[in-house]
């Protein structure tokens, strides 16, 4: 059977008018807004009134379901803006994402799910991710928690560790064992509305960076219809759409914070230079470091596009998108990501000084280092190393450049 | 418009010589303008009509005459109106 995956998508960011509204929104909104998400740790709640009031939350759904049926690429781009603007808004805006590439990918032949999937286009909902639980120490890939199936209804209660903006959310679409008496890897996904949970806060979210995700831990406690859950076991969707997606559109965000900080290292060499005598010989202070992470950053751009395009083509072929070498590409996206956004950006402080290191200012990096610190935390990236490297074994080394 | 160029380069003390003893289609390079100088003179420029110098336009040639500085201005400045 032809995979039921999103449809591959030819178009290039300029071609759609939703840069220029992702554009204005992160300037108008997300930017303004960003350190008050920052200093209070809350949910940037204008800047997603602002989204949703400009239909930004359901381009990804198809079009017969009133979506845009926009593209990877393009989402990436549209992250990547909001990103710039305001870390924690790109991230959320990432994770729904996620989590609607995968209501796409693997939604489309049940009913429940192609209604949820319009009404996510229509009004606009926002969506959570619960894969994170007590006692698995963050291995995405194993459950605690089981289904509990009672005729037509199911039930499951989950210490939801991390659950990022839980509260702000219209969905909440939650990985569990497929029953209790399956193993922790037999896992299923199900998607659930607001009237089907109960949330009750056990941690809060305080740390460096990305406070404005509202990351806090619940006890998720649900009551729905077995429908709900997905057809396909959650190892594939996790292999098919969500790891690759999820590698993609955090880069993306990465990309989008390690981009704007750079533009401010940019503002303040040629803020310098102003000040310099016009018979001034050089070097530029700063001017050197800031070449070279400019060096960084279009590598970065270079292979983030790179393996979007990887991952549109593995589309098209379900055994590539299942292969180890396909995991093993996009786990090094990841690596390669988070680690270069952290180096562009400590750059950036460099260049920038005391300026850059202050909270305030239009050369102020401090937020855009303590947000991308968060880059190689998330899926840790020694555990994704762990990962690959039994894969990387197990594959057939290409010594190519085809 | 001209005028305001010509008068931004003379006041910058980019050139061993008086602006006014050049033309508009003399090198401003030639006559001594360094690298570094055109970086200023572009971000005087830039401030000066409220325009941003697209990478197109960021080119030797663009910065080697006043008449390519003027064209270039003129360009950017009716695409802002």
């Amino acid at each position: 059977m032809a995979p039921t995956a999103v449809k591959s998508d030819v178009d290039v960011p300029e071609a759609t008018p939703w840069r220029d509204v992702m554009r204005r929104v992160a300037t108008d909104i997300a930017a303004p807004n960003a350190a008050v998400a920052d200093q209070t740790a809350s949910f940037p709640t204008r800047t997603f009134d602002a989204l949703r009031h400009d239909g930004m939350l359901g381009l990804m759904v198809p079009k017969s379901l009133g979506g845009q049926e926009l593209g990877l690429r393009s989402i990436a781009d549209l992250c990547a803006i909001l990103a710039g603007a305001c870390g924690a808004s790109g991230m959320i805006y990432a994770m729904h994402q996620i989590k609607l590439s995968s209501l796409v990918a693997h939604g489309m032949d049940t009913d429940y799910h192609r209604a949820l999937m319009r009404d996510v286009a229509t009004k606009q909902l926002l969506i959570a991710s619960s894969t994170t639980e007590a006692g698995i120490g963050g291995d995405m890939r194993v459950s605690n928690c089981a289904i509990e199936t009672a005729g037509d209804r199911v039930s499951l209660t989950k210490q939801a560790t991390v659950l990022s903006y839980a509260t702000e959310a219209d969905i909440i679409m939650a990985t569990a064992r497929r029953n209790p008496a399956s193993a922790g890897s037999d896992q299923v996904l199900i998607a659930l509305r607001r009237d089907d949970y109960q949330l009750e806060r056990i941690a809060e979210w305080n740390t460096l960076g990305m406070r404005g995700t509202c990351s806090e831990g619940f006890v998720l406690t649900v009551t729905a219809g077995a429908d709900q859950i997905f057809p396909k076991p959650f190892h594939e969707i996790a292999v098919q759409s969500m790891l690759a997606t999820a590698h993609v559109l955090w880069a993306s965000v990465w990309f989008g914070i390690a981009a704007d900080a750079l533009s401010r290292a940019h503002a303040s060499v040629r803020a310098t230079a102003r000040r310099m005598p016009s018979d001034f010989a050089g070097p530029l202070p700063g001017a050197t470091r800031l070449a070279e992470a400019t060096a960084k950053l279009q590598t970065f751009k270079s292979t983030l596009i790179a393996h979007i395009e990887r991952f549109e083509a593995a589309k098209r072929d379900e055994d590539d998108l299942s292969s180890n070498s396909f995991t093993v590409e996009m786990n090094n996206l990841k690596i390669m990501a988070s680690t270069m956004a952290v180096d562009v950006v400590r750059e950036a402080l460099m260049v920038t000084g005391i300026a850059g290191y202050r909270n305030d200012g239009a050369f102020s990096v401090g937020r855009h280092l303590r947000d991308v610190l968060s880059a190689p935390l998330m899926v840790a990236n020694d555990r994704i190393l762990a990962n690959t490297a039994g894969l990387v074994v197990a594959s057939r080394f290409d010594p190519g450049l085809e | 418009m001209r005028d305001r160029v010509r008068a931004i380069v003379g006041s910058m003390n980019l050139l061993p010589v008086p602006v006014d003893s050049l033309s508009d289609q003399d090198s401003l390079f030639d006559a001594g303008m360094t690298s570094f100088g055109s970086v200023q003179l572009m971000m005087a420029i830039e401030e000066e009509f409220d325009i941003e110098f697209p990478n197109s336009l960021l080119t030797r040639k663009t910065f080697a005459t006043l008449d390519g500085l003027n064209s270039a201005v003129e360009q950017l400045v009716s695409q802002k109106a």
